[in-house]
């Protein structure tokens, strides 16, 4: 075990020396967090202005502002764990380091929990900076959620593994063509995953499949949690219950492709 | 005592046949050339022993793991060495020996570091990144690399190439003294017969995916009849001399 965790700490290492001497690197893990912020954080200012200067006050959209918000801050949480995860191994594809990766005694659970610290540090150092943005200009405190905050957190970061694992295997299937996709797949999920407003919202044909993402029912359980103060365990539980089915799926896809890219010698010529 | 055992080991990739059914041991301490023209097979047969292809039919056991089953336990204990495969070059050295410390889980890192930048004259670059290096520093910190963990078996593919004469002797010089205080097997594809020669106990010609002839470098030259390593190397990628008799 002790073994495990070192070559696991090896790869993590490995990334953070990256980090450290780029500063290149570190504005862009703040980047499009704060800038995302900062855009949507106008919008929500705008939308509250107006509803102040309407005759009686709509907190109704005074609240769907500060839901936005949240959604904003949250959805970045998944986003940046994909993108951690995706970004990192082609790291190793871009440094035609892949060879001397697979060649040691790394093995890939271990290669796989490796990728997946380096993403939770870029998820902290992408996302707290763009949460202090959110309260110093608009006086938005995400930690008004509570506890349950953290359960949104683990249950974002898991589907964002769970789809990076995805795109990684598509990687190993078409190789560093298939690079494109770590940037821009799971912004196709946005519309459907309930980030910026409810279920109900979505044609009623498009809402089984929206219920299916996990992160749907995070963002219905944060609504909840800014609107009413309290969070419905269902939709923890559905959630969670979706990330493992999310999760497990991954595992086998990425298990498949890494079998297959060992058959056909992918793992030499990945980066080609 | 077999190190390395490889039994009808093939591979086929589609109709292509890039490894045809061969077999070859290594013994401890031994080291064993593979020498055969471009698409020959020596790169595919270097892929199948560390694991990183998986063979089409055959057998491969190295350091008494069954590198279909327990391949982990045995890449923990081999490394490898090709100018073809680089190391992230935005990491200094000393951070990139530091990381494969890790994966290799080395005990004593520094000091493992600090032995192989005075070994292999590492200090002046040990702070530099990897990417900025000439070749020549490129190949004596992917031979640092390695060795870092001190493998029994160790596969080299073109260790010296692109090096200027003086730095490739230095490496051969140095393989040679790892070879003799380790016991370390060695497995190296080259294409420069005299490094073959000064290095290999036993050679393995390939051609075609298969193992053509081998022999010691003596054996070799006195079978075909040939002053140089390189001579024998164009009768048989030829098909010439004594490489076209036999094939008739």
């Amino acid at each position: 075990m002790q073994a495990s965790l070192r070559r696991i700490w090896g790869l993590i290492y490995r990334h953070l020396c990256l980090y450290r001497r780029s500063w290149p690197r570190l504005l862009e893990l703040i980047y499009w967090p704060i800038l995302q912020m900062c855009i949507w954080g106008f919008t929500a200012s705008f939308i509250s202005g107006r509803a102040f200067a309407a005759q009686g006050k709509d907190h109704t959209l005074i609240l769907a502002a500060s839901t936005m918000l949240g959604g904003v801050l949250l959805w970045e949480v998944t986003i940046r764990s994909q993108m951690g995860v995706a970004i990192s191994f082609l790291e190793e594809i871009w440094s035609r380091n892949l060879g001397h990766v697979f060649i040691s005694p790394l093995r890939p659970w271990e290669l796989l929990a490796g990728l997946i610290g380096v993403a939770f540090a870029r998820v902290i150092g992408g996302v707290l900076p763009a949460i202090l943005v959110a309260y110093l200009l608009y006086a938005f405190n995400l930690f008004t959620i509570g506890p349950v905050l953290v359960l949104f957190f683990a249950n974002l970061m898991i589907m964002g593994w769970a789809f990076a694992l995805g795109i990684v295997s598509l990687i190993l299937r078409h190789g560093a063509g298939a690079e494109a996709l770590a940037w821009s797949l799971l912004f196709g999920l946005t519309p459907l995953a309930a980030v910026y407003y409810p279920v109900s919202t979505l044609p009623v044909w498009l809402q089984p499949i929206s219920e299916a993402i996990p992160a749907t029912h995070v963002f219905e359980g944060m609504r909840q949690a800014l609107l009413n103060g309290h969070v419905s365990s269902i939709h923890l539980l559905a959630a969670f219950g979706l990330n493992a089915v999310w999760l497990l799926l991954a595992s086998l896809l990425f298990s498949s492709q890494f079998r297959a890219a060992r058959q056909r010698g992918a793992l030499i010529s990945i980066g080609e | 005592m077999n190190t390395v055992s490889v039994q009808a080991l093939s591979k086929r990739y589609g109709t292509t046949l890039a490894v045809d059914n061969i077999s070859f041991t290594i013994k401890t301490g031994q080291t064993v050339g593979l020498l055969g023209g471009n698409g020959a097979g020596k790169t595919t047969t270097i892929s199948l022993l560390l694991g990183i292809l998986t063979p089409s039919g055959g057998k491969i056991d190295i350091l008494g793991h069954d590198m279909d089953r327990d391949r982990f336990a045995a890449l923990a204990r081999m490394n490898f060495s090709s100018p073809y495969i680089a190391l992230p070059g935005r990491l200094s050295v000393r951070e990139n020996l530091t990381v494969y410390a890790h994966l290799y889980n080395v005990r004593g890192t520094r000091r493992r570091i600090a032995e192989l930048a005075e070994e292999l004259d590492l200090h002046a670059f040990l702070d530099r990144p990897a990417g900025a290096l000439s070749a020549g520093q490129k190949t004596r910190v992917a031979l640092a690399k390695s060795l870092i963990n001190r493998p029994d078996v160790l596969l080299l593919d073109e260790p010296t190439a692109s090096l200027d004469p003086d730095t490739g002797d230095l490496v051969r010089s140095w393989l040679e003294r790892y070879r003799a205080s380790s016991g370390c097997s060695m497995l190296i594809a080259s294409h420069n017969m005299a490094e073959v020669e000064r290095l290999c106990d036993h050679v393995l010609m390939m051609r075609k995916g298969r193992i053509v002839d081998e022999g010691s470098p003596d054996a070799l030259l006195s079978r075909y009849g040939r002053e140089s390593m390189e001579d024998v190397f164009l009768d048989i990628a030829r098909g010439r001399g004594l490489a076209a008799q036999e094939s008739a």
